[in-house]
């Protein structure tokens, strides 16, 4: 396929602009020409306002122009259209968590994340798909209908970042941002053959996404390169003052360190854990790990064989505390001030029951009702205390492993993309998608899925690397050796 | 059989601060409805909280204030619970770790007069925690309205152990209590802003039995008095229940001081199950040593401590004090007005009598007077020289605290001189007495009255102008040496 812009990543049409040899509104414009053709087939998105992302892209072809007649530095992002998943705030854009409760729902604010990437001259494009309040590995809990995945349209995306998932592989955005809470960016990366990247737990501020389980959530990038994933992360990065749980850290320059490390050679240790290579994951996903595992031992890296022993806890451990805090967290979805109001309550009570079984879809009511239960008097102690005491021994697992390696490799998930439909009726067939990705939020590190193959279908196949807290800089170091050595991720779906 | 009350006092006290306990929109009362909020307070998706400090340091302030235990972390935990007012709905609490424990609120009984000095006690607490206000709302016209411009104000929660005993030591817990907190600068503690908020659990049991009785929570007591009425009157309808053979049901019940009369709201079966859990949004904050001591620094002297200091080292009475200790500012105002004069005593006389019912009267507060401790002063010493009389005294206390001129400025305006000096006195009292030996005689025979056969000489000399009251003492004074 022909190397059209919207095709392109953002490191390329960075210099491309640069140089002027394209326009923001003219990239914007083959953006948006793309999604006009590919949407009917994709549905990544859920809503966009190409007026307005064209007058950003406007604005960002002044500024370019001031910075050049003042000699001062243009930003990162500058004039790149960045998807943004649609249960991250931008100011007076629709903010529908895919969800009939917010159907209405126009933000009056700026997510800090939004901000950020306004901030760096990234245009803010659209409301990308996905499942209703980010529940979900395969966005077909979506009110608004299923996103399709790029290479195989009868397959999902995966999810629940689906549609941001979606949107960078098929060329409807340049990158995109998503949010990652069990696997949610990891595993839709994997499955569309883009980067995907979960930054460590209070690295981005998380203040304008809406809370799904507060402990667990993290937004990060889609890219097409790693190089691309480590300068969207350096944008969003840093301290909030209006997220208490973002850290007080210095945001490194991920892309330089990150290009630094791959020239300087480095050797990395690197632990295969045997407990995500057992029952369940499909040959054709391992044979073309086990290749990229070979890959890296052709560079010299160290392969150990490591131990995570207390996985197996984890998808329990995971839906136990992810639930107790999304029935917290949605509580405030009741009708009252805004969102879904039932027309026919007769009184509080009943305006809450029917708003909420009429707002929420099937998933959602069932976490919520799960997560009500495990909190529930007389039960915390035997869940959701023995849930953080089980979290608290996977962190342990990890942080023992980097004890002997610089990073771990595994799967990202145990299947190639799936049929849509097939595992909508079985919700823990559909938890079991997420086995490789939850330990990594429950331990609060630092995971990638990068390409690393397709199957004999066709289908992309992902690489989960995941890296020691807070150091994501060596994380994508990890990646990008690997990346450097193949041309999985120059190849687009044919749509 | 005679009854004993068993009451426990839950007290909820609004936190002075600028903004909100978890964002920064500001707190206040009496502002168009809806107009204290931001994203954070209305709970829009994606909003967090984030912590006032100012309200944890108000908190522990008030924990040290009343000797409380200061936990070494403040932890946030949700309490989950539907209603309209709660834009969350859930509020973010303490739940297993209050920030203070322990401690103790010092209360005076009422004496056997108002003049009198009641019995001191002290009333331990359980616990203080942080948390954060709910809105209001607002029914009528077929329609409920909630207005959100209370919600997310840093609220205390105060409980008492059930040590108190009667509806009048409630009424002297929750006094005791506002002063405290009014001295620290933690609370105005206006009840009819809701500021405080009291709720009481009673129960009552034989006189002798350890054993508690069931208890009943009594809801909506929002004035003092109410509080104190409405104890006593459950603590009457318990007995009356307890007489007639009946049994205490568990219950909330809602008081209403219009009427007298307290209603169930809710039996005990209908109690929520809160599902507490740890806020994930919020991290612990370590509270240290250091910070613990930096708030001690700014602690005042406590109420009580105050009128025990004032009456020993002023030497002036309980009546004066009593007056004086419960308003931080008019004991602060007293201090200075008796440190400028030197006489305490007449400082305290003039502030506690004059400058409140002047102040009572225009409806002012103190820090609106014109009147100064400066003023105080000058006029104590104007009058203790016998510069002027003490009638021209009122006048000149009348006319300062209109005008704000300085006591000696509003004498020579007004001519307020009197034209005796005290030297002129004392000469025409000695001549009195030495010109009328048998009344002198008289007098030290005990007659009392012959000291009015020196008076009238001695107001002749003085045309009138002399102050009765001292030419009475100094001719007492002369015919005693």
């Amino acid at each position: 396929m022909s190397q059209e812009l919207y095709n392109r990543p953002a490191s390329e049409l960075s210099q491309m602009l640069a140089r002027g040899e394209v326009s923001a509104v003219e990239l914007m414009k083959s953006v948006a020409e793309r999604t006009r053709q590919v949407e009917p087939r994709v549905h990544a998105f859920n809503s966009m306002d190409e007026a307005d992302a064209l007058a950003q892209a406007a604005a960002s072809d002044q500024r370019r122009a001031r910075a050049k007649a003042t000699g001062s530095a243009v930003p990162a992002l500058e004039g790149i259209p960045i998807g943004i998943k649609d249960v991250i705030s931008v100011a007076g854009q629709p903010l529908t968590a895919s969800s009939r409760m917010l159907e209405n729902f126009v933000s009056p604010y700026d997510a800090t994340v939004t901000g950020k990437l306004k901030a760096a001259g990234a245009i803010c494009w659209g409301r990308l798909n996905l499942d209703e309040f980010a529940m979900g590995s395969s966005t077909e809990n979506s009110a608004f209908g299923v996103t399709s995945n790029p290479w195989d349209l009868t397959r999902v995306p995966g999810g629940s970042s689906g549609g941001s998932a979606a949107a960078v592989a098929a060329g409807e955005a340049i990158a995109s941002l998503g949010s990652d809470t069990g696997g949610s960016i990891r595993q839709p990366a994997a499955l569309c053959n883009i980067v995907g990247l979960k930054p460590s737990y209070g690295r981005v501020s998380r203040y304008g996404l809406i809370a799904f389980a507060s402990s667990l959530d993290q937004i990060g990038p889609f890219a097409r390169s790693v190089e691309d994933a480590a300068t969207v992360l350096e944008a969003i990065s840093g301290h909030d003052p209006k997220d208490s749980t973002s850290l007080k850290l210095e945001v490194p320059h991920y892309a330089r360190g990150m290009a630094e490390l791959v020239k300087s050679g480095r050797k990395w240790k690197l632990g295969i854990p045997k407990e995500y290579f057992g029952e369940g994951l499909d040959p054709e996903v391992e044979a073309s790990v086990q290749a990229a595992i070979g890959e890296y031992k052709k560079l010299g890296c160290e392969i150990h064989e490591v131990s995570l022993p207390h996985t197996k806890y984890a998808v329990g451990a995971y839906y136990i505390i992810a639930t107790a805090e999304c029935s917290s967290n949605l509580a405030r979805f009741d009708g009252v001030r805004y969102g879904h109001r039932s027309k026919d309550a007769k009184d509080a009570l009943d305006l809450y029951f029917k708003s909420r079984a009429e707002g929420f879809g099937p998933e959602v009511k069932r976490r919520i009702i799960l997560g009500t239960y495990v909190l529930s008097s007389g039960y915390y102690d035997a869940y959701y205390l023995r849930a953080q005491k089980v979290r608290t021994l996977i962190r342990r697992d990890f942080l023992e492993a980097y004890k002997q390696v610089d990073a771990i490799v595994t799967p990202t998930s145990p299947t190639p993309a799936f049929k849509k439909g097939e595992k909508a009726a079985n919700p823990l067939a559909m938890y079991l998608n997420d086995i490789y990705t939850i330990g990594v939020n429950l331990a609060g590190l630092p995971g990638i899925s990068i390409p690393c193959g397709f199957t004999s279908s066709g289908l992309p196949i992902g690489l989960q690397i995941i890296g020691q807290p807070f150091r994501e800089t060596e994380l994508l170091a990890v990646a990008r050796a690997y990346e450097e050595r193949n041309t999985w991720r120059m190849q687009f779906p044919k749509l | 059989m005679t009854y004993e009350a068993v009451i426990g006092l839950e007290v909820h006290v609004q936190l002075k601060t600028r903004s909100k306990m978890f964002t920064r929109a500001a707190a206040g009362y009496g502002h168009p409805e809806n107009t204290l909020t931001d994203p954070v307070v209305l709970a829009l998706p994606g909003t967090l909280p984030v912590m006032n400090k100012d309200a944890l340091d108000k908190i522990i302030k008030a924990g040290l204030l009343l000797g409380c235990e200061i936990a070494p972390v403040c932890k946030w935990d949700r309490k989950n619970y539907f209603y309209p007012d709660s834009p969350k709905n859930y509020q973010i609490s303490q739940y297993d770790q209050p920030i203070c424990k322990g401690g103790s609120v010092e209360i005076e009984l009422p004496g056997p007069a108002r003049n009198i000095m009641g019995e001191h006690k002290s009333v331990a607490l359980t616990r203080i925690h942080l948390e954060e206000d709910v809105g209001k709302l607002n029914h009528g016209d077929g329609a409920s309205l909630v207005d959100f411009n209370r919600a997310g104000t840093p609220l205390m929660e105060i409980v008492s152990e059930p040590v108190i005993r009667s509806a009048d030591e409630a009424f002297a817990y929750l006094t005791a209590l506002k002063t405290v907190m009014i001295y620290g600068g933690i609370s105005d503690c206006d009840m009819e802003k809701g500021q405080l908020r009291c709720d009481a659990n009673i129960s009552i049991r034989p006189v002798g039995q350890a054993a508690l009785g069931t208890k009943v929570e009594l809801k909506n007591l929002n004035s003092f008095s109410f509080v104190r009425d409405g104890i006593a009157h459950e603590i009457r309808r318990q007995t009356a229940v307890l007489e007639s053979g009946g049994k205490i049901v568990q219950e909330t019940r809602d008081y209403d001081g219009q009427t007298g009369t307290s209603q169930s709201l809710r039996s005990k079966e209908m109690a929520h199950d809160y599902r507490y859990f740890p806020d994930p949004d919020l991290m612990p904050v370590e509270v240290d040593q250091r910070w613990k001591d930096s708030i001690r620094a700014t602690c005042p002297e406590l109420p009580f401590d105050r009128q025990r200091r004032l009456q020993a080292e002023y030497g002036i009475p309980y009546t004066i004090t009593s007056v004086l200790v419960p308003d931080r500012d008019l004991g602060d105002y007293f201090e200075e007005a008796a440190r400028l004069s030197g006489k305490a005593q007449a400082a305290g006389n003039w502030i506690t009598n004059d400058l409140l019912r002047e102040l009572g009267a225009a409806k002012k507060s103190l820090s609106e007077s014109k009147v100064k401790p400066v003023h105080v002063a000058g006029l104590v010493k104007l009058v203790e020289e016998g510069t002027i009389l003490s009638n021209a005294a009122k006048e000149v206390f009348v006319d300062m605290f209109n005008t704000g001129d300085l006591p000696e400025a509003v004498v020579a305006r007004r001519g307020l001189k009197a034209e005796t000096n005290l030297e002129d006195l004392e000469r025409w009292c000695a001549e009195a007495i030495a010109a009328n030996p048998k009344s002198v005689a008289d007098y030290k025979g005990g007659k009392e009255s012959a000291l009015n056969a020196f008076k009238g000489p001695v107001m002749r000399q003085a045309k009138g102008k002399a102050d009765p009251k001292r030419v009475d003492e100094t001719l007492r004074r002369l015919l005693a040496g």
